[in-house]
């Protein structure tokens, strides 16, 4: 606990605010424990923690007519009447988003918001038509934002995830969705034409983090969906369960990362040729795309990514990478999976190892056959000052704490 | 010359057979005895279960439950209608919305396997609703292809 001496603000710890322990009990490595902080907030997207320790979560879906809830020693607040996913803070601001746009508020030195009802709209107009249409935020330590606009389509088809549909080439969603887009976090209501198109050829991001010890954008791709029913000729079922890998890329500006027109294949550990674009399951292509740092089983959703920078975990925890799979729904008739958080140890800036089940057990079971069985899905990850980490659930809005005392 | 001309038509015949029961159904086409309800359920397995899963419980923020469903129990014509010519609407259930698109299926089902899936679904996965037939899919198709024909 040696770091909150050396904080010069005042420390408030936010405890449990439910003394009981969680519903379904996680399964964690020897010497970490849990304690849910919240529940039934709903649909918890993603979260942030201030330097204080006052959580504050971004809701998919307004509760009581709130669409950011504030938990703070046993209390718990809201405001903002948009739903939407991003929640981040940076300096003196907390921002979020909705499906379109992204907001600031300012917080006072209690690490409170000091004006709920009128945040600066820094960015709008950003594409949303029905799917892939969350927009993940984070800040760099030069004033720039990052946001994900996903694709609004799985294979940019013709006509999207109908069998026999060819891929539209070149695909037209590239130019304003399917990548990262850069803008100013200080200035009001930028527009596509303000921002720098950052990364282009990612199908939908939801998990992104920066990355302090490297000073670049970390991202995780959502692979495309439906291999065996978009082309059974080509694919099997348990082929389609398994491919393409989620990925995770370590971005620069101006990097592409291949979709629709490859995907990652993590048993041929190449990019292969969509199916869509005259693809047969081994040729390659995407010459031009960068490859993966890293790669994940199919369809198990990272929602949340965030490089641990705590000291409250063991050493080999410091700089290495959690993600928060949301699990899977596109691996039926197959068993579902991936309702974890996972750890992927790094070293010199690279994976460092096989990455390990970190937190298990939010769905409260291993046999789920449909992703309406789980009790909870992990999708934002967040760390406190204190080193904890937070992970929220968006199916009944459980907020998890999770720590670490090995005595 | 007799017996080519047997062999002609007994190829004939399953070939036909063949494309009546379409060879993806080819699980359920092995039963000797198939009831609508069977066939409903096989396409149902194969068809929509990738996206609406094995319990009609669909995916949260995604694809729209399909159990105690308004849209399965509501007016066959809208019904219908979302199967031939797909969904991309942003579906709102009970203050929750979907936001995957579903493709038409208009050219993969014909219009008994449409009757037969939805006349599956309206009675079971907690849905009750008169099945529905094979002339009102059929009308329904009517109706669309004249829309297009008047449009092109």
């Amino acid at each position: 606990m040696n770091i909150l001496n050396k904080m010069s603000f005042p420390t408030i710890i936010v405890m449990a605010l439910i003394s009981r322990p969680p519903e379904t009990a996680l399964k964690m490595p020897r010497g970490f424990h849990v304690q849910v902080v919240a529940d039934a907030l709903g649909t918890a997207r993603h979260l942030a923690v201030s330097k204080q320790g006052l959580i504050y979560v971004k809701l998919g879906k307004l509760k009581g007519g709130k669409g950011i809830i504030v938990l703070e020693d046993k209390k718990e607040t809201g405001f903002g009447d948009f739903i939407g996913t991003g929640m981040y803070i940076k300096g003196d601001y907390l921002y979020a988003s909705s499906n379109t746009e992204v907001y600031r508020y300012r917080l006072n030195d209690r690490g409170e918001v000091i004006d709920t009802a009128h945040p600066e709209r820094i960015i709008t107009g950003l594409l949303d038509r029905h799917e892939h249409n969350s927009k993940s935020i984070v800040l760099d330590n030069n004033g720039n934002i990052y946001v994900n606009v996903g694709a609004y389509s799985n294979a940019c088809q013709l006509q999207d995830r109908a069998k026999g549909s060819t891929g539209i080439n070149p695909c037209p969603i590239l130019d304003s969705a399917a990548g990262i887009w850069q803008f100013r976090a200080d200035k009001k209501d930028q527009t596509y034409a303000d921002g720098v198109h950052y990364a282009t050829g990612l199908r939908n991001v939801v998990g992104l983090d920066w990355n302090q010890s490297l000073d670049q954008l970390f991202v995780m791709q959502h692979g495309r969906d439906q291999l065996f029913q978009l082309d059974p000729d080509l694919y099997t079922a348990k082929q389609s369960a398994e491919l393409p890998a989620e990925t995770m890329y370590a971005l620069k500006k101006g990097d592409n990362a291949g979709w629709p027109y490859v995907y990652y294949d993590q048993f041929q550990k190449k990019k292969i040729l969509a199916p869509e674009y005259g693809g047969n399951g081994h040729t390659t292509g995407g010459e031009n795309a960068i490859d993966p740092i890293d790669a994940f089983p199919g369809h198990m959703a990272p929602d949340g990514l965030l490089f641990y920078t705590g000291n409250m975990f063991p050493e080999r925890y410091r700089n290495g990478a959690f993600i928060a799979f949301h699990g899977s729904w596109n691996r039926a008739p197959e068993k579902q999976k991936g309702y974890f958080v996972v750890f992927q140890p790094f070293k010199n800036g690279k994976p460092d190892g096989n990455w390990e089940v970190f937190a298990d057990n939010f769905a409260g079971s291993d046999d789920i056959s449909s992703p309406s069985e789980a009790l909870h899905r992990p999708c934002g990850l967040a760390q406190g000052p204190d080193g904890a980490l937070y992970v929220s659930d968006d199916v009944k809005g459980t907020i998890y704490r999770i720590t670490y005392n090995n005595n | 010359m007799k017996r080519i001309a047997i062999g002609i038509v007994a190829l004939l015949g399953i070939s036909l057979i063949s494309m009546r029961s379409r060879p993806r159904l080819a699980a359920a086409a092995l039963q000797p005895v198939e009831t609508p309800a069977q066939r409903g359920k096989a396409i149902y397995e194969q068809t929509c279960l990738p996206c609406h899963q094995a319990d009609a419980g669909g995916v949260p923020g995604m694809t729209p439950p399909l159990r105690k469903s308004p849209y399965v129990q509501g007016a066959p014509v809208k019904l219908i209608g979302i199967i031939l010519q797909g969904l991309n609407d942003g579906v709102e259930i009970d203050g929750d919305t979907y936001s995957n698109p579903m493709p038409p299926f208009g050219a993969v089902l014909n219009d008994e396997d449409i009757a037969d899936v939805l006349s599956y679904l309206r009675g079971h996965f907690g849905n009750k609703a008169a099945p529905i037939s094979k002339p009102q899919v059929s009308k329904i198709r009517q109706y669309y292809s004249q829309t297009i024909k008047q449009q092109s």
